[in-house]
């Protein structure tokens, strides 16, 4: 492809997203402003995950684009294919042969490695957003490390539900100091968050960028009586037998008949290969 | 048995290929060219370039061809593009006192000089279908001016300026920011408001100035000025040493006189709301002007009424129908992790409500 | 101006820049561990790693400061002809060149503002060698502990007691960097 640059992006704003990229890995979970381009596909469809990309991918990378953990969902082939032919770059589904995964609303199942890189989607970077709409108020309250609003709504969930009714984009707080949003992931990947990869977060819309060195602290905001639980469907995946991943529920007939599956698709089937493989 | 949904990928080449068939429509009616919907659409043109933020009426045309005359969706491809074509510099400001005008009309004095021009306006149209239109009719050329319009013509709030009436504007040398350049920060300066409600939706921003005159902040507004015409563009060009003429737009003026009773920090005298749109935008510009003046409260010192027109954050940043637009579609994606966790909780939520109300029940 | 210093850019800036921005990135991200970067050419006394990170990461819109020791008629013509930087004094700078001894006091240099702690200065300090061995790091980005040869550790102490506000290293040594954030704790041992 040669009408566009290489992973489209012009070099001066792939610089500008890089500045604000090693700001955010700097400042872990603090949210870097930067400037975002209007791309070729919709705000809201991953435009801050693309730019991110597109500022850190090399021509040696092998990219893995999920959504809602599946590889096949039709904006995960959408932006696959825009690297693909913007790039050129090697793509993949397979997890471990990802050296950049790209995702909307999940982490991996497999464990991920220094050597890669995972890169989310935001929607709405501010945690606080829903308790405070304006970003002049928001800005000033992570400057003053100001979070008691955070923590009173999490106790009214408890007083009036007897539990935090948070499910997804569950708050966490970053090496002592920033409250972060972890992007709509389900609490069930929040402990997954102190990783061996680099994590990096991008809102094109809201205009905001943000990291996680590896390993970095982040912990979800809880209370000693009522500790953070990483809750999923109490099932096993019906096509692969796993006890311990995320599992959506699909509904299969009109008589309220449903099986749960592994969201994550490439951990489902690699497992059901490897049992095929044992049978055989 | 089931079997994860697969062929995604087929089946959106499938609906691109669906799509463009739509486009088409009946093959037997013939293929609508380019040049026709910027002759002959050119309102819709005009509304492309301005809140698309790029001055070319070929490829706005061709973005609404595309589009299949989805405005919003003519805007994106326009501003998509827009984003990776390199720079080369920047302009003078345009120079609106040299316009020359296809109308100019004020609502403050009866005349003045340069004259109230009424130019090609629906205003006074009766608004009734044209079956003639419908019969392919072609029309009789308009009379021509007797005597074209004086080449400049002076702003008509130059004369309130001159009796010391009306609020000055300090003319400042600071460049003015870049919002596709640099992100958003809040509190922003005049210039940057302007920028944003200049590609702003035309929709957005209108409902914005009828709330203000509805009494949301209301602002008293006379339509000083409204010209459109062109103005040529020009540039400075290092190399030569010297600036050139690159070109002319098409511009939409209004000056707004707003009434003022004075604050605190200021006497009584008129104030103003600006508007400039790109293309013939009457509509958009009169709303803009609306707008910027009601979000000027700050600095004239007047008194925050709580009004949506009032608050800088509220109108900056849910004004561009792009940015909207992404986002409310995005709900379409799919989002069903999200909501399995929340199937969870919810059902958790019940059990425990329920054991707590059996619980209840029994100790009763 | 000489020739030569319309050389010693980036071949291919698209891959080039992008390869050098991973090590950078990663320098950045695991503060203390060494990476390799290449690319750029720029003139004595300025390392490869120097001139690359340059021309990865600044343009017209980064002010830059550059230490005495840098401050070479052929560095500048190099650095305006391949990326445009503006110069600036040091306490404007969003990059500063030099060597260590240069830097001091580390309070002469942005330290980013309460609500905008990413206004900070990025220091890129060139050193003749550095190796795996003296104080100890841990903090974002270290699994437990990295050691890495700082020329000072009371400086990194008062610059991470800044936390949020503070300043962010990269470290050139030849064609190597190494990076350390406002986060790094350093202690002796």
């Amino acid at each position: 492809m040669s009408e566009y640059n290489f992973a489209y992006l012009d070099e001066q704003t792939k610089r500008m997203i890089r500045r604000s990229i090693l700001k955010g890995l700097a400042i872990p979970g603090y949210q870097v402003p930067f400037a975002s381009r209007e791309m070729p596909m919709p705000y809201g469809w991953g435009t801050g995950g693309v730019q991110v990309s597109a500022a850190t991918l090399t021509p040696d990378d092998t990219l893995k684009v999920i959504d809602q953990g599946a590889d096949d969902t039709t904006n995960a082939i959408s932006i696959r294919k825009f690297f693909q032919k913007t790039a050129g770059v090697n793509v993949t589904e397979k997890t471990a042969e990802a050296s950049l995964i790209q995702t909307r609303h999940r982490i991996p199942e497999v464990t991920l490695r220094e050597d890669q890189i995972l890169v989310y989607q935001v929607p709405i970077p501010e945690p606080l957003r829903f308790l405070e709409p304006s970003e002049v108020e928001t800005r000033k309250m992570h400057a003053l490390e100001e979070y008691g609003l955070m923590h009173v709504k999490l106790y009214e969930d408890i007083s009036k539900h007897g539990a935090i009714a948070t499910s997804y984009a569950y708050p966490v707080r970053v090496e002592g100091r920033y409250v972060m949003d972890p992007s709509p992931i389900p609490k069930f990947d929040n402990p997954k968050m102190e990783m061996a990869a680099v994590q990096l977060f991008g809102a094109g819309r809201e205009q905001r960028i943000y990291a996680l060195p590896p390993y970095t602290e982040v912990i979800s905001l809880d209370f000693e009586d009522y500790p953070f639980e990483a809750s999923k469907a109490d099932h096993a995946c019906d096509l692969c037998g796993a006890e311990n991943s995320y599992l959506d529920e699909v509904i299969i007939d009109d008589q309220g008949g449903r099986i749960f599956v592994c969201s994550d698709t490439d951990f489902c089937t690699s497992r059901q290969d490897q049992t095929k493989e044992e049978a055989a | 048995m089931y079997v994860a949904v697969k062929g995604g990928e087929k089946a959106i080449d499938n609906a691109h290929a669906w799509l463009a068939e739509d486009r088409r429509g009946d093959p037997s009616i013939d293929v609508l060219s380019v040049a026709q919907i910027r002759e002959q659409l050119s309102f819709a043109v005009n509304r492309v370039m301005a809140e698309g933020s790029l001055y070319d009426p070929q490829l706005a045309a061709l973005a609404i061809k595309q589009a299949r005359g989805d405005l919003i969706e003519a805007i994106f491809l326009l501003r998509a593009y827009r984003t990776t074509l390199p720079r080369f510099g920047t302009s003078h400001p345009i120079e609106t006192e040299k316009m020359s005008c296809i109308r100019r009309i004020s609502a403050t004095f009866k005349d003045a000089p340069g004259g109230q021009v009424l130019g090609p306006t629906f205003d006074y149209t009766h608004r009734l279908l044209d079956f003639k239109l419908a019969a392919d009719g072609d029309i009789e050329e308009a009379e021509l001016a007797s005597k074209p319009l004086d080449e400049a013509v002076p702003h008509i709030t130059n004369f309130l300026n001159a009796e010391g009436l009306i609020q000055q504007e300090p003319n400042t040398d600071t460049e003015p920011g870049d919002l596709t350049r640099e992100p958003l920060e809040l509190p922003a300066n005049r210039a940057l408001r302007l920028q944003s409600l200049a590609r702003g939706d035309e929709g957005f921003v209108l409902g914005m100035a009828y709330s203000t005159q509805r009494g949301y902040a209301r602002n008293h507004a006379f339509v000083g000025e409204l010209r459109i015409g062109d103005v040529t563009v020009e540039m400075d060009i290092p190399e030569l040493g010297f600036s050139i003429e690159i070109g002319e737009v098409e511009v939409t003026e209004c000056e707004t006189v707003n009434q003022f009773q004075g604050s605190k920090t200021e006497p009584p005298q008129f104030t103003r709301g600006y508007g400039l749109v790109l293309g013939q935008s009457e509509r958009k510009s009169i709303s803009m002007a609306l707008v910027d003046r009601a979000l000027r409260w700050k600095e004239l010192g007047e008194d925050n009424l709580g009004a949506p027109a009032q608050d800088e954050e509220f109108v900056l940043y849910h004004c561009d129908n792009i940015q909207a637009t992404g986002f409310l579609e995005h709900i379409k994606l799919p989002h069903y992790v999200d909501f399995q966790s929340e199937l969870e909780l919810i059902r958790k939520l019940r059990r425990e409500a329920q054991s707590h109300l059996q619980t209840q029940e029994a100790a009763e | 101006m000489n020739t030569h210093l319309l050389q010693g850019g980036f071949n291919a800036p698209p891959q080039d820049g992008a390869r050098a921005f991973r090590s950078i990135m990663n320098a950045m991200a695991r503060p203390g561990r060494i990476f390799d970067v290449s690319g750029a050419l720029p003139p004595t006394p300025m390392s490869v790693a120097c001139g690359t990170v340059i021309l990865t990461l600044c343009d017209p819109e980064t002010p830059i400061h550059l230490a005495p020791s840098r401050d070479i008629e052929e560095i500048r013509h190099w650095i305006t002809f391949h990326c445009g930087a503006p110069f600036v004094r040091a306490s404007e700078a969003q990059f500063v060149i030099g060597n260590w001894e240069e830097m001091l006091p580390l309070k002469q240099f942005k330290q980013g503002e309460a609500q905008y702690p990413d206004r900070s200065a990025t220091l890129i300090i060139e050193e003749p060698e550095f190796r795996n061995s003296g104080a100890a790091l841990r903090g974002p980005g270290i699994k437990d502990v990295q050691y890495f040869s700082l020329p000072t550790i009371a400086a990194f102490q008062q610059n991470a007691a800044l936390y949020p506000l503070g300043i962010d290293f990269i470290f050139c040594a030849d064609s190597q960097i190494a990076g350390l954030a406002r986060t790094t704790r350093v202690s002796e041992e």
